[in-house]
């Protein structure tokens, strides 16, 4: 089984590095680009068979190290 | 006063704090490594030096606060006992929820590395009762992600109640109202970037992070 989390980062906290990309693309001439916001993909192989139970455990997870909840929002997506 | 102070794979701030805590105290500071589950017995300052735990990855400061010495370090802040945290030791107070808010990425992107001029908002805590509150320090910086961040409200709350304590003069990261270091509510946490422990000795350039320690701890 796998999990695969998206990290991204709460609306309303300013991410540097999005604007850095969006600027970037900007002066490649991507003009239509009106904001990037960068996030993470995070990846995880899990074993057993109960999907449900292994999404809580990795909701845990998220709560506990994948995601820092004064910055960050997450979503969990099983495979 | 008995310190410790704790060492993470990746810090690198930990033998500069070891060599300012013994200079003001006379006693050298025990090093406890973040496998061990117990602080030495008798500990009474803590600090959790700079440096590039698990190499920033994730979130800078972030495994670290969840390693094997975390629940001791946590235990000893709620006792009301002095803990310090500079750099990474501040990213990881605010990842293991003993301060509030985050650092981020810096503004600008770069690496700082440079003396920041500093004011001492809150000059009545246990770590700044030595400075001269009108005083400017200079303290050197090295970080990458050291702009603070808080909502609103926290930041409201964190103003009203005292626990900005220092401030920078010239914004070097971004951070939300200048914010350089702050205190938790009870205060007797200290999170900081800004290295004092690199400015206790005329060969570093200069002296004025000495204060800090001798509130703390007093002069030897």
């Amino acid at each position: 089984m796998k999990a695969k989390i998206h990290v991204y980062l709460k609306p309303g906290v300013l991410d540097p590095q999005g604007a850095a990309v969006a600027g970037a693309l900007h002066t490649m001439g991507y003009e239509e680009v009106t904001a990037a916001r960068q996030g993470k993909l995070i990846e995880l192989d899990l074993s057993g068979e109960d999907a449900d139970a292994a999404k809580s455990r990795v909701d845990e997870m998220c709560q506990k190290l994948l995601a820092n909840p004064v910055i960050e929002s997450y979503s969990i997506e099983m495979a | 006063m008995k310190s410790a102070v704790i060492v993470f794979p990746g810090s690198n701030c930990d033998r500069d704090a070891h060599d300012a805590i013994a200079r003001v105290t006379g006693e050298a500071p025990a090093m406890v490594w973040h496998q061990e589950t117990e602080l030495p017995e008798g500990t009474e300052f803590l600090m959790v030096p700079g440096g590039f735990s698990y190499g920033d990855y994730l979130r800078c400061g972030a495994m670290a606060s969840r390693s094997n010495i975390m629940p001791a370090i946590i235990a000893h802040a709620e006792s009301g006992a002095p803990v310090l945290g500079v750099c990474n030791g501040f990213q990881i107070l605010t990842e293991s929820g003993l301060l509030p808010g985050s650092l981020m990425r810096n503004a600008g992107l770069s690496f700082v590395c440079e003396k920041a001029p500093l004011s001492v908002a809150n000059g009545n805590t246990r770590f700044t009762s030595r400075y001269d509150s009108e005083a400017e320090l200079i303290i050197p910086i090295a970080h990458h992600d050291g702009n603070y961040f808080a909502d609103d409200e926290t930041l409201n709350r964190v103003e009203g109640d005292g626990q900005v304590v220092f401030r920078y003069g010239n914004n070097p990261n971004g951070s939300a109202r200048d914010i350089a270091g702050i205190v938790n509510a009870k205060g007797n946490v200290l999170g900081m970037m800004p290295h004092p422990e690199r400015a206790v000795d005329a060969k570093h350039g200069g002296t004025d992070g000495l204060a800090l320690f001798e509130s703390l701890l007093g002069s030897a």
